[in-house]
């Protein structure tokens, strides 16, 4: 029994711990004002407070903290991506996660399960060797493993489904997951603390900019003024940087992702294949969650199709056999923003004090901590853009300098 | 405990009494009937503790007997959480109990209910991360206790198929409301599909009872019941459920081991409502039941649910279901009924004449129980004193039945799936679903209609509105009658000692709910989340309603502002194998297949095909390449390249459509010559290459890459439906098939049996093509050099594949001819530095990092991505495809190893093999610009981590003047 559970069991009273805050009144004007209170819009808010001190901060939810891609997402946590750019971003992110539980003083439920891809082509065994070399080579703990590694850490798992027998693995040790949810209650109740605002039910409707300035947001609650504006959404990207003048390189699909009842453990690791376009984990809870491409065509909605989920668990099936007879419990959808290029756009914006954290696709989740810190640099420091998303900034897709993660991200998530 | 005999017909509607069965529980011996389920033959035999709760372990027993909540899951030898209220009981079934450790009965784990209150809503947000890496150590050992069943790892896959079905009209549900609307939307004409998930017709007419008298829905039941069977215009699926709703009535309706997948014009959902518990403690022991449990219980299968009962209700069905319990020999120890109001008189009149005792403005406070918790034993009433309060003092009684029922809630899933919302009406404390698509209707309690002839009458104007949409006859609707509300408001009744649950599945008492709120989880979203309230494998069937009650006064709101949350398919759990189906795995093999098995051909996935690798072992593969490679640069060889994309352009604008996507100029190419061909997209990047071959003056023959050609031929007709172009694009791909003769003496070969074709490097040569016979067959012949040899490609309809490859074999075997495979092909070009799009081209790469800006041509007005390589083209370049070598005797770079550049990374391996021919290991590979001056040193770092210094060479390795393919 850990100590910090006896004052809930030994009190006569339960001891209320207020992680999220009780509704308050919108001021006229925020020095900062953050659209969207998701994991990163509460990160930002966080760091904002946490290491420049600015807490004149309001960050605006038009719905329920947490509850737009944050709250849909599968919480894999890793950085076995492609480009140098992309792996020394996520790398710092997994460091990030790892002492979020004792930042927060809230546990994050961060368990180190490790991420096992598999190859069934030679031209996989290519890209994952290419993988796992850019990651060591930044210090990540990634490998390539033949057949036998792979029937060692997951027993269960077919090596020869239908006509792709598995040829190899990329072994990500770095590999986790989190509960999701609890990240974003952890920066919202540290923000909190710090004197960051958050209001939920408050939806931005329109941006006030005057001379490539923004002034202020209107909201269903009132106009207000603000220094600066971070859009920090998921599932709207464009839709919003269109509101400020924006044009955005972003197409909006719908993700699924699925979940079956509890069962007792058996699987430890994240199994994906890039072939199949099928990944699998089971949860804390013992429920198994898949999870595959994103659907065929672009669409702002998050109904289920029945489509996806026959070829999806189809492709479960032929991974592990066994789950034939696992029982599917609820099916779910996210909106992911795409960029052609398959990574984030971090940064400044041609509004002068509109900064973005958008496109952030189906890769959203894992960046969470090292976004929040640098979008928060960013910000505070009123431009200055850290070298770590540098790479990232908008005007790279019509300056030709994309950082191309596609086959680092198909599936894998 | 009950006795268990059980009771005499007409109880017993699905069981079969001539046809005792048995079975096992938990290594013990029952005896069942045909028809029941595992649960009712359990109940049968007075066994009444059927599974563990999720958390503290705790005894459960049936609570539905419909198949709708957690504590009636067992385990299966083959298969977890299996509801034991629904699966059919069967001779010489294993049926186990989960979640325990020891045994079913004294679970080791049970203790953890007595620590509950170490246990507040989320404490594992509170804890075991303190210090620094204690989590690490506490997960392992909290992660053992997840999950509820055991997955058989060994479980082989069964057959399950699907099947189609079109139909005017889907009702789903077939209770009175299903029934009668079928009934009439048939009897208009209407081809109506009626899906049931219960084995016999009937819904709440079987086990319900509506009359003092209790013969109305007997009488109703057989009336509807001999009209529906055998309607010419109602197909009916019984033991079948609609999973889900999808857009456009796109229903999956699981029965047995198949999928139905439904289209149905209109749909009309007739499912009823889910009886609702009332909250208080210990409202989960065994015995304790929702009241429509207690009546399936004695009307499906003739199992008597107990010897004194004590009823709580919110509603009159309550006194109905004590004359039900009463007639079957059940003694009623009291009706408990929440509502001080005066309830129906006859009712009340009834219950005094059969002396069962009445407790108006009461409800139960407390389950008492047996050591153990094994069942109820008794019970604690009280007067109600206000909203959730009671007296102090109250009235004990024995009882070893506890039937409740706070009201109900409509089967809103598969409604909110389609966009329907719920919304509460104070004044009937109940949820209403509103804004359905038209194409949707609902019908009966679902519909809020709970007396039987405003069921039957709201059934009869659904049908009457899906006629009128469908265009067929319309009959005249019935009138509505005013009825009393059937839900109980404020059903929840907390205790300072707890184990008051809203939601079984999850073990979540009133005090978790609410102080999920004061730490902040206001929505009831963020408290379904932080509490996990509805997650389990019922999904808040039981938890919506009292969960959306007590957030919304713990949070000052109205219930309708406070919701529920978001139901999502499916409606109930389902197994993967429904919604898998037969496993297709489509792959592909060319018509020589057979052939290369013969020769003994090593076969390795390209895209969906099947191709060649190299003929011999897999072990063998090194020695088996470097000689197949030796015998075409010295002899010759034959590769099948069927799978190389193909596709026919012809139209008076052919030569138009080749100019706007590809890079090369075609305009001018002369008929029976071929070009090259690279594409690149809007980006500029390079996304395929292929051969042009000029057939006629509105003809071309365009080849893909094997992976390529069918993103290829979309993009085609995606183009081409903007360009308009008088142009006609056919897939030939499969049409086709075609091999590779290559070698200095291919062209021998190829005269033996080749008619119609001079074959003289004069009349035919390098990059040109004809049309003749080769071995009799029409064949179009390609002069290539992508193995860097003279080569003929030589491309037949496919059905003569195998006849084309045995007459070149045969033609070839003097010579020393032999086949050789995919592998060795990329040795070969690569020695002649040739690329393999997607091999040595990544998602960036522009033409002009491959050294391939000789292959774009310059005075078209417009090709696909000639802005962005213009663009591209202005910047500096920052990497480029380097070929390097390294000693024989080096460690050898893989494809994917790293270039490096300092301590940064330039770039990466992309092809990599030793050359027999060239006497070194040779590859390609990127490199910063400033590494790829030929003569200059490339650090690769390789396996290990070993760097080696590679040379960077001027392309191609073999033969630089290319006299060897234009001889």
């Amino acid at each position: 029994m850990p100590f910090a559970l006896l004052k809930h069991g030994l009190s006569a009273d339960y001891p209320v711990e207020v992680d999220l805050p009780p509704p308050c009144d919108l001021k006229p004007r925020y020095d900062v004002v953050i659209i969207g209170a998701g994991g990163h819009g509460l990160a930002i808010a966080y760091y904002l407070a946490k290491y420049h001190g600015v807490t004149n901060v309001a960050v605006l939810e038009k719905a329920y903290l947490g509850g737009g891609n944050t709250a849909r997402n599968t919480a894999v946590i890793r950085s076995n991506y492609l480009t140098s750019e992309g792996v020394r971003f996520y790398a710092e992110s997994v460091r990030m996660f790892q002492e979020l539980s004792n930042e927060f003083d809230f546990n994050i439920m961060y368990s180190e399960r490790g991420q096992l891809t598999l190859a069934h082509t030679d031209a996989t065994v290519r890209a994952f060797r290419q993988r796992a070399e850019v990651n060591k080579h930044f210090g990540g703990r990634t490998e390539m493993i033949d057949r036998q590694q792979i029937r060692e850490l997951v027993p269960t798992l077919n090596l020869d489904p239908g006509h792709l027998p598995v040829i190899a693995g990329l072994w990500h040790i770095d590999g986790a997951t989190a509960r999701h949810d609890a990240v974003a209650w952890g920066y919202a109740k540290q923000a909190a603390k710090r004197g960051v605002e958050i209001h939920q039910l408050t939806e931005v409707q329109d941006l006030v900019v005057r001379n490539g300035r923004i002034e202020a947001v209107k909201t269903n609650r009132g106009t207000v003024q603000c220094g600066c504006v971070v859009q920090a959404i998921a599932g709207a990207s464009s839709l919003l940087m269109a509101k400020a003048g924006i044009r955005a390189p972003i197409q909006t699909y719908p993700l699924q992702a699925m979940v079956t009842q509890p069962f007792k453990p058996f699987l430890d690791p994240l199994v994906s294949s890039s072939a199949l376009h099928c990944y699998v984990q089971q949860t804390s809870r013992g429920e198994i969650v898949f999870g595959g491409g994103s659907d065929p065509y672009p669409l702002y909605n998050t109904r289920s199709t029945l489509d996806l989920k026959e070829s999806l668990l189809g492709h479960a099936i032929e991974m592990f056999p066994f789950m034939a007879n696992a029982k599917l419990m609820r099916q779910w959808a996210g909106m992911t923003d795409m960029t052609p290029d398959y990574s984030p756009i971090m940064g400044l914006s041609p509004v002068e004090n509109y900064y973005l954290d958008a496109g952030w696709g189906t890769w959203g989740f894992k960046s969470t901590p090292i976004c929040g810190k640098t979008m928060a640099e960013l910000v505070a420091s009123g431009g200055k853009v850290p070298a770590l998303i540098a790479p990232f900034a908008l005007e790279r897709f019509s300056r030709f300098q994309q950082v191309n993660e596609m086959g680092a991200t198909a599936a894998s998530h | 405990m009950n006795s268990p005999t059980r009771l005499p017909a007409p109880m017993g509607l699905l069981i079969d009494r001539e046809r005792p069965l048995r079975f096992s529980f938990e290594g013990q011996s029952y005896q069942g009937f045909e028809g029941d389920s595992v649960a009712s033959a359990l109940l049968g035999n007075g066994r009444w503790l059927l599974s563990r709760s999720f958390k503290y372990h705790r005894p459960r027993g049936p609570l539905s007997m419909a198949g709708q909540d957690a504590n009636s899951l067992v385990q299966l030898p083959e298969e977890p959480n299996v509801p034991a209220d629904l699966h059919p009981a069967s001779e010489g079934l294993k049926v186990a109990g989960q979640n325990f450790s020891g045994s079913l009965d004294s679970d080791r784990d049970a203790y953890l209910g007595k620590f509950s209150r170490f246990m507040p809503v989320g404490f594992y947000y509170r804890a075991f991360y303190k210090p620094k890496g204690m989590w690490k150590i506490w997960e392992p050992l909290i992660r053992k206790k997840a999950g509820l069943g055991v997955l058989d790892l060994d479980f082989k896959p069964q057959y399950y198929d699907k099947a189609y079905l079109f139909v005017d009209l889907a009702v789903i549900g077939a209770g009175p409301a299903g029934l009668r609307a079928a009934l009439d939307a048939a009897n208009s004409g209407a081809k109506v599909l009626l899906i049931e998930q219960q084995p016999v017709l009937g819904g709440s007419l079987n086990y319900a009872r509506f009359d003092i008298a209790g013969t109305r829905a007997t009488s109703l039941r057989a009336e509807l019941l001999a009209a529906v069977e055998g309607h010419p215009n109602i197909q009916v699926l019984l033991r079948a459920t609609c999973n889900a709703w999808f857009t456009d009535n796109y229903l999956p309706v699981i029965q047995h081991k198949r999928m139905y997948k439904v289209r149905a014009t209109r749909c009309l959902v007739a499912a009823g409502s889910f009886d609702q518990p009332v909250v208080f403690r210990n409202n989960d022991l065994p015995g304790v039941m929702l009241t429509s449990a207690a009546q399936r219980l004695m009307k499906f299968y003739a199992v008597k649910p107990g010897q004194r009962a004590v009823v709580l209700t919110g509603n009159d069905d309550g006194y109905l279901a004590a004359l039900d319990l009463q007639e079957q020999g059940v003694t009623v120890a009291a009706l408990v009924d929440m509502r001080t109001t005066p309830v129906d008189s006859e009712l009340a009149t009834e219950l005094k004449r059969r002396q069962i005792p009445l407790h108006l403005g009461s409800t139960v406070y407390e389950a008492l129980h047996e050591a153990g918790m094994r069942h109820v034993s008794g019970v604690d009433i009280r007067p109600i004193t206000g909203q959730g309060k009671v007296a102090t003092q109250g009235l004990q009684l024995a009882c070893d039945l506890l039937c409740m029922s706070a009201g109900y809630m409509p089967v809103y899933q598969l409604l909110c799936q389609a966009g329907g919302k719920l919304a509460y009406e104070e004044t009937r404390a109940e949820f209403a679903i509103s804004n359905l698509p038209t194409h949707l209707d609902i019908a009966g309690s679902v519909n809020g209609r709970h007396l039987l002839d405003n069921v039957l009458a709201d059934a009869a104007r659904g049908a009457a509105e899906a006629l009128a949409a469908l265009g067929l006859d319309v009959p005249t609707p019935a009138a509505f009658a005013a009825e009393r509300p059937v839900n109980f408001p404020w059903p929840i009744f907390p205790h300072p000692k707890g184990k008051d649950f809203v939601d079984f599945d999850e073990d979540l008492q009133v005090r978790d709910i609410v102080n999920a709120t004061r730490s902040g989880y206001r929505d009831i979203q963020l408290v379904k989340r932080f509490s996990t309230v509805g997650m389990g494998p019922s999904q808040g069937r039981h938890s919506a309603l009292p969960t959306a009650r007590l957030v919304a006064h713990a949070t000052g709101r109205s219930i309708g502002e406070t919701g529920v949350t978001t139901a999502r398919p499916p409606f109930e759990a389902e197994k993967l194998a429904h919604v898998a189906g037969r496993a297709f795995d489509p792959y592909r093999q060319t018509p020589m297949h057979r052939r290369h098995l013969e020769a003994g051909a090593k076969m390795m996935p390209a895209g969906l095909w099947q191709r060649p690798a190299f003929y011999g072992k897999a072990e063998d593969r090194d020695r088996c390449m470097q000689e197949e490679a030796r015998h075409v640069r010295e002899k010759v060889g034959l590769i099948d390249v069927s799978t190389l994309g193909g596709l026919d352009v012809r139209g008076p604008d052919a030569a138009e459509l080749l100019e706007r996507l590809y890079t090369f100029g075609f305009a001018k190419l002369a008929v029976g010559r071929t070009r090259y061909a690279l594409m690149t997209n809007e980006h500029g990047v390079v996304i395929d290459d292929g051969v042009c071959a000029r057939l006629g003056e509105r003809h071309f023959y365009v080849s893909a890459t094997t992976s390529g050609v069918d993103r290829l031929y979309q993009q085609m007709l995606k183009w081409n439906a903007q360009w308009r172009l008088d142009v006609d694009i056919t897939n030939v791909t499969a049409a086709l098939a075609a091999v590779n003769l290559a070698g200095p003496l291919s062209r021998q070969v190829l005269a033996k049996v080749c008619e119609g074709i001079d074959l003289s490097a004069e009349a035919f040569p390098y990059l040109g093509v004809r049309l003749g016979k080769v071995a009799g067959i029409a064949a179009r012949v390609l002069r290539v050099g992508f193995v860097g040899e003279l080569g003929y490609e030589i491309h037949v309809p496919a059905r003569y594949a195998e006849r084309l490859w045995d007459v070149l074999m045969e033609a070839g075997a003097a010579l020393g001819i032999r086949p050789f495979g995919v592998e060795t092909q990329r040795l070969l070009r690569l020695e002649k530095g040739h690329v393999i799009i997607s091999q040595d081209t990544d998602g960036m790469t522009h033409p002009a990092e491959i050294d391939m800006q000789w292959a774009i041509g310059r005075k078209k007005p417009f090709f696909v991505g000639k802005r962005s390589i213009e663009i591209l083209e202005a910047q500096p370049l920052k990497r480029k495809l380097v070929g390097f070598t390294l000693p024989p005797t080096s460690a050898q770079p893989l494809e994917g190893h790293l270039v490096l550049d300092g301590a940064d990374i330039s770039g990466n391996v992309t092809s990599c093999e030793y050359s027999r021919t060239v006497g070194q290991i040779i590859g390609l590979a990127y490199a910063a610009t400033h590494q790829a001056t030929p003569g200059m040193h490339i650090p690769i770092r390789v396996e290990g981590g070993e760097i080696v210094q590679a040379t960077v060479v001027q392309l191609p390795f073999h033969d630089p003047e290319n006299q060897r393919q234009e001889l």
